[in-house]
């Protein structure tokens, strides 16, 4: 048994979009399903029957167009709107069952079920598992370990070990029993290892998590570095990764996306540089940040010839730190003029916020410019008003009316949970 | 000359020391504009104290905001120190919340639009919403949204003579018949209905 004392839930959605668009519409069920990225570019989540007909992960659509007429794959274009809103319900169900819980991404959430060890906690993961099917429909899978570590470990068994029955509590198991599974790990399941790492690691006879698990630290440290170290210190039971319960605000912004079709004139770029630029600020003011610099970038698809491809980028810095759209919007478009190069066929544009300060920490001008501006409260107020009557209601004439570079998302699902227009209908 | 009575000299707290860090005066004001001006005073005291650093606590600065949820603010109980305060402050409670009272549990609950007939008797017309909720436990005699052979149906739960689930239609035209779910049949219930609304205009 654990010697530790703590006890870490890691709880994860199956397939998360996949099994979303299954909720709302029961034909999908049983039926080989992708939900494809952006531009319906490439495979992003992908159903057990696709998986079994040797789809990768990150797949381009076009390489799978013959194999989805063959089998009948069902393609869907993601719908973020929907996924979120289904997110939203699962966190707030798992938020019930610990007061210490950490949203660690869209479809994953660490709990802290320390406090719960007078009970059985395969049970209650058992109970967390059932109350998530019941109330939304959705399928999750419980790890539970003395580490975040352990806990994404025994997340990866409960969801590809079929005894375990979707749940895996490996604090439960004698020591012996933990060693055989982790003998049959490879070691590039693990969380953190990603897929350079796992060659280096094999070089050193480095195969399996119980090989890892047994290397000496120092020896680990000095070769990597301490996030080695404290990997193999979770591995053998001792906590070194907190749980974040608040995520910490954000020191960089990224809005970038790949355009529907490709995009050569400056005026459009303008355009989706403009929108970008005011989903990035919107950000930053929910976060209460003030950006110091807004870089702005443009690329071709990677897929070009060499004589056809061009990528730049262009920094502007701001004084003092601003978070008024309008003086972003005209910083970013005006880097955006000193990269564009006519003759190129566009993929993608995007902005980054960076040198983010918050209020308190903001420098103020020389010149005494009022830490309050006229501009913060205009971009109060209409932040005020896009969120009561919809987003973009208010916004700068720069980004354009028409939009013809939006993204492509040609089979999108309804917006079942947002939009009173999309709503199941029952006719029987 | 009598010292006693009236005024004292330098008595109470020094003028300018006040939230405002200035003199302040006694106005009065219509009371349908209390609101707006508390919190004009509210926009006004954090525009002095945010551009006075100094004089702000540290604590207040680096105090990380946690889970920022909108706050609800019993309607009309802010008081402004100028007039007679109404009688009903004490009394008030809250603004009522069509969502409070249909839903129970916002994260297992659905909407969903009814399109057919088959529930008419029971009130349900063609447009109207009903709220799903997959938390209750069904029952029979409930009216369910469920799942038979991969489609959706609104239809009261009820059971056969050999014991298995029976959905029944709730219109007296008799066009609608009742669905025997069969041993073989895919048969899910999504969650129980709970309730229904419709606009008229």
């Amino acid at each position: 048994m654990d010697t530790n004392n703590r006890s870490i839930a890691l709880i994860d959605v199956n397939n998360f979009y996949v099994s979303c668009e299954r909720v709302f519409n029961p034909q999908l069920e049983d039926r080989p399903v992708v939900v494809l990225s952006n531009n319906d570019g490439c495979a992003v989540a992908r159903s057990n029957e696709v998986k079994a007909l040797g789809v990768k992960m990150g797949q381009p659509w076009f390489q799978l167009k013959d194999l989805a007429r063959k089998h009948g794959i069902i393609a869907y274009s993601s719908n973020y709107t929907l996924y979120a809103d289904m997110s939203n319900r699962v966190m707030s169900i798992l938020a019930m069952f610990s007061p210490n819980q950490e949203i660690y991404s869209i479809d994953e959430c660490f709990l802290d079920l320390t406090g719960f060890r007078t009970r059985n906690l395969t049970l209650y993961g058992q109970l967390i598992r059932q109350r998530i099917k019941q109330w939304t429909g959705l399928p999750v899978c419980v790890g539970i370990g003395a580490t975040k570590t352990l806990s994404k470990l025994a997340n990866h068994l409960a969801k590809k070990q079929p005894q375990f029955n979707g749940v895996c509590d490996l604090s439960s198991m004698t020591s012996f029993q933990q060693e055989e599974w982790f003998e049959r790990i490879e070691i590039g399941e693990l969380w953190g290892i990603g897929r350079k790492l796992a060659p280096k690691l094999n070089a050193m006879n480095i195969f399996t998590v119980s090989d890892l698990k047994q290397a000496s630290i120092p020896s680990m440290r000095s070769r990597f570095s301490v996030v080695m170290e404290k990997m193999i210190r979770e591995l053998n039971g001792t906590p070194c990764i907190e749980l974040e319960e608040v995520s910490p605000a954000k020191k960089e912004i990224v809005s970038s996306r790949s355009f529907g079709i490709k995009v050569t004139d400056l005026a459009s770029l303008e355009e989706a540089v403009s929108l970008y630029t005011r989903h990035a600020a919107e950000k930053l003011r929910r976060q209460n940040s003030y950006a110091g610099a807004i870089t702005v970038f443009i690329n071709t698809s990677r897929f070009n010839k060499p004589e056809e491809n061009y990528a730049n980028a262009f920094r502007v810095s701001l004084s003092p730190q601003t978070a008024s759209t309008i003086v972003l919007t005209k910083a970013a478009i005006w880097g955006l003029r000193k990269i564009y190069r006519r003759r190129y066929q566009y993929q993608k544009a995007g902005v980054m916020l960076s040198g983010l300060v918050d209020a308190q920490t903001r420098q103020t001008d020389l010149f005494g410019l009022s830490p309050i501006s006229k501009k913060t409260e205009v971009m109060s107020v209409i932040d005020t008003i896009n969120v009561r009557i919809g987003r973009g209601t208010i916004r700068l004439a720069s980004e354009g009316i028409t939009k013809n570079w939006l993204m492509r998302r040609s089979n999108k699902s309804q917006n079942y949970t947002t939009d009173w227009e999309e709503l199941i209908c029952v006719t029987k | 000359m009598s010292n006693r009575g009236g005024k004292r000299e330098n008595a109470g707290r020094p003028r300018g020391q006040g939230k405002y860090g200035e003199p302040t005066v006694t106005v009065r004001i219509p009371q349908s504009q209390g609101v707006t001006v508390k919190s004009f005073l509210d926009a006004y005291q954090r525009k002095r104290t945010e551009s006075d650093l100094e004089t702000v606590n540290m604590d207040d600065i680096f105090t990380p905001v946690i889970n920022e949820q909108p706050i609800r603010l019993p309607l009309f109980s802010t008081k402004v120190a100028a007039g007679f305060p109404s009688p009903a402050d004490d009394y008030v409670e809250k603004r009522l919340d069509i969502s409070e009272f249909m839903i129970d549990h916002a994260a297992s609950t659905f909407f969903v639009t009814i399109k057919g007939e088959s529930m008419i008797d029971v009130g349900l017309l063609p447009g109207d919403k009903v709220v799903v909720d997959r938390s209750k436990t069904p029952s029979i005699g409930d009216i369910v949204l469920a799942v038979v052979d991969r489609e959706f149906t609104i239809k009261i739960l009820d059971q056969g003579a050999n014991k298995m689930p029976r959905l029944m239609p709730a219109n007296s035209s008799g066009v609608y018949r009742p669905i025997y779910i069969c041993p073989d049949t895919q048969f899910e219930i999504f969650g129980v209905v709970i309730g229904s609304f419709r606009r008229f205009k």
